[in-house]
């Protein structure tokens, strides 16, 4: 199916030339963006180079245990950076941890187990962390708008309470509202694919030489993989992030209590 | 007693809004008190476990409040907030489901009656009513889940002299015909007047006065 293409440091350097464009559009336009430019080039390359010589050992050395412990990793880096996303939920982190978990060990357990991908690193390494890098997108846009909803909505969920509403039914709309604004995004690029956009994974396999058809089923079977695995991540992270703002007698917390 | 506080204290981000805060409140009809900042509608909330004291006691009826359960405190002790916060639907929407949260028939034509609103509104969108029938809606559904007490945050502020009225009628009949009992928020000492034998009178967080009417007003 694949055909291997060596791309040279050259060719990397070369592209760069794009990056001072986009340097240069900033510097022109006043839109104070070179710095990030900057830090996003930098960190890109040291980041997937770094990604690129571990998955290179992981693959030497064919342990299952050690793709385990690489997926760990993304789901903890995940959860660390989709908190940043969602400052206004109390204690966020678990919630992210926990979804982040769920949806990987989900939807890889699923793919395996139909048979769709065998199980070894070369499949489970990189569909792995396509899977919890959306995830940790759709649970951040989740927990955000979780956090803005209810912090908005004070006044509507506290009547709710008085009324003698559980927290769970008091959160529910908004919870939902958050739930759809996490899942959505992916959703609508999942119905425009191949119209506006080409998925990444289909341009690549391209790139590298593969036969169309194959590039364009894996690259379906990648989507409707991660569909799942975006709403698994959003569901159980607000599901577990709403009870943080309430207190075990059913009350709504001061913010920042 | 209804209620009994001892030496309740609450403090929001390092300031006390309730200091030492010691009162009785009996069944009947009873005002809270004083001007705005007062700490009026936190100790309000107290009272059906919306917040809980930093330090202190409440009881309801004898027994310490945080012995019951807040859910079925709050359909037994209602409040209805100062600013109408009603779920999106219709009128009629919003009286059921307060009905079958506290596991009572509705008949939405009585409540809405006795909050002031004909029963043409039972179907009208929420988003739609004026602020003064958002809250007679708000009081509407309250009724709906046929409380013993009734905790009221500046239940006419936003209604004109007329429709205020109204209300303050429906709460005498709701206190002479169903033995409700009313804890009313109002920083109108008239208001207090017309509608309550006793009051409780705040200043800067801490009890001014606490008693009858006319000397916890004087």
């Amino acid at each position: 199916m694949s055909t291997s293409i060596h791309v040279s440091l050259g060719q990397v350097a070369a592209a760069l030339a794009l990056v001072a464009l986009a340097a240069a559009i900033s510097l022109w336009r006043r839109t104070d963006l070179e710095r990030d430019i900057v830090v996003a080039t930098v960190r890109s390359f040291l980041q997937l180079t770094a990604i690129g010589y571990a998955i290179k050992l992981i693959f030497e050395a064919d342990t299952i245990w050690l793709v385990f412990a690489l997926l760990a990793v993304m789901v903890l880096f995940g959860a660390i950076t989709a908190r940043s996303r969602a400052k206004k939920v109390p204690d966020a982190f678990w919630p992210l941890l926990i979804g982040l978990a769920i949806a990987a060990a989900s939807t890889l357990g699923l793919v395996v187990a139909l048979g769709i991908f065998e199980a070894t690193p070369r499949y489970l390494v990189p569909v792995g962390g396509m899977m919890i890098g959306n995830a940790m997108t759709a649970s951040a846009v989740a927990l955000d708008r979780l956090g803005d909803e209810v912090t908005e909505s004070r006044a509507a969920i506290e009547a709710t309470l008085a009324l003698g509403a559980t927290a769970r039914e008091a959160a529910a709309p908004f919870v939902r509202r958050a739930l759809r604004s996490g899942t959505i995004t992916l959703i609508d690029s999942t119905k425009t694919t191949g119209l506006i956009f080409f998925p990444g994974t289909m341009v690549g396999m391209l790139l590298a030489g593969a036969e169309p058809t194959d590039a364009v089923r894996l690259q379906l079977i990648l989507l409707y993989a991660l569909l799942g695995s975006t709403a698994i991540a959003a569901l159980v992270a607000t599901g577990l992030a709403y009870r943080n703002f309430f207190t075990p007698a059913q009350q709504l917390r001061e913010p920042g209590a | 007693m209804l209620f009994e506080l001892r030496d309740v204290s609450l403090a929001r981000a390092g300031r006390p809004v309730l200091d030492s805060v010691s009162a009785e409140i009996h069944p009947g009809a009873t005002a809270i008190v004083g001007p705005s900042g007062s700490g009026k509608s936190t100790l309000l909330r107290l009272l059906n476990r919306l917040a809980d004291p930093d330090a202190g006691a409440i009881s309801y009826r004898d027994r310490p409040l945080v012995e019951y359960d807040p859910l079925r405190l709050r359909r037994e002790v209602s409040l209805v907030p100062q600013l109408p916060a009603l779920l999106p639907g219709t009128v009629i929407s919003n009286l059921r489901y307060a009905a079958d949260l506290a596991g009572k028939r509705l008949d939405g034509r009585r409540y809405l009656g006795l909050a002031g609103l004909d029963a043409g509104f039972a179907d009208r969108d929420v988003a739609e009513l004026s602020v003064g029938e958002q809250q007679r809606t708000m009081l509407a559904r309250a009724l709906a889940q046929e409380p013993e007490v009734l905790l009221l945050d500046e239940p006419t502020s936003a209604l004109d002299q007329a429709a205020r009225d109204a209300i303050e009628a429906t709460l005498a009949k709701l206190r002479a015909e169903l033995e409700i009992s009313l804890v009313v928020v109002t920083h109108d000492p008239e208001q207090a007047r017309r509608l309550a034998r006793r009051a409780v009178r705040l200043r800067e967080g801490r009890v001014a006065a606490c008693g009858a009417l006319e000397e916890a007003l004087a």
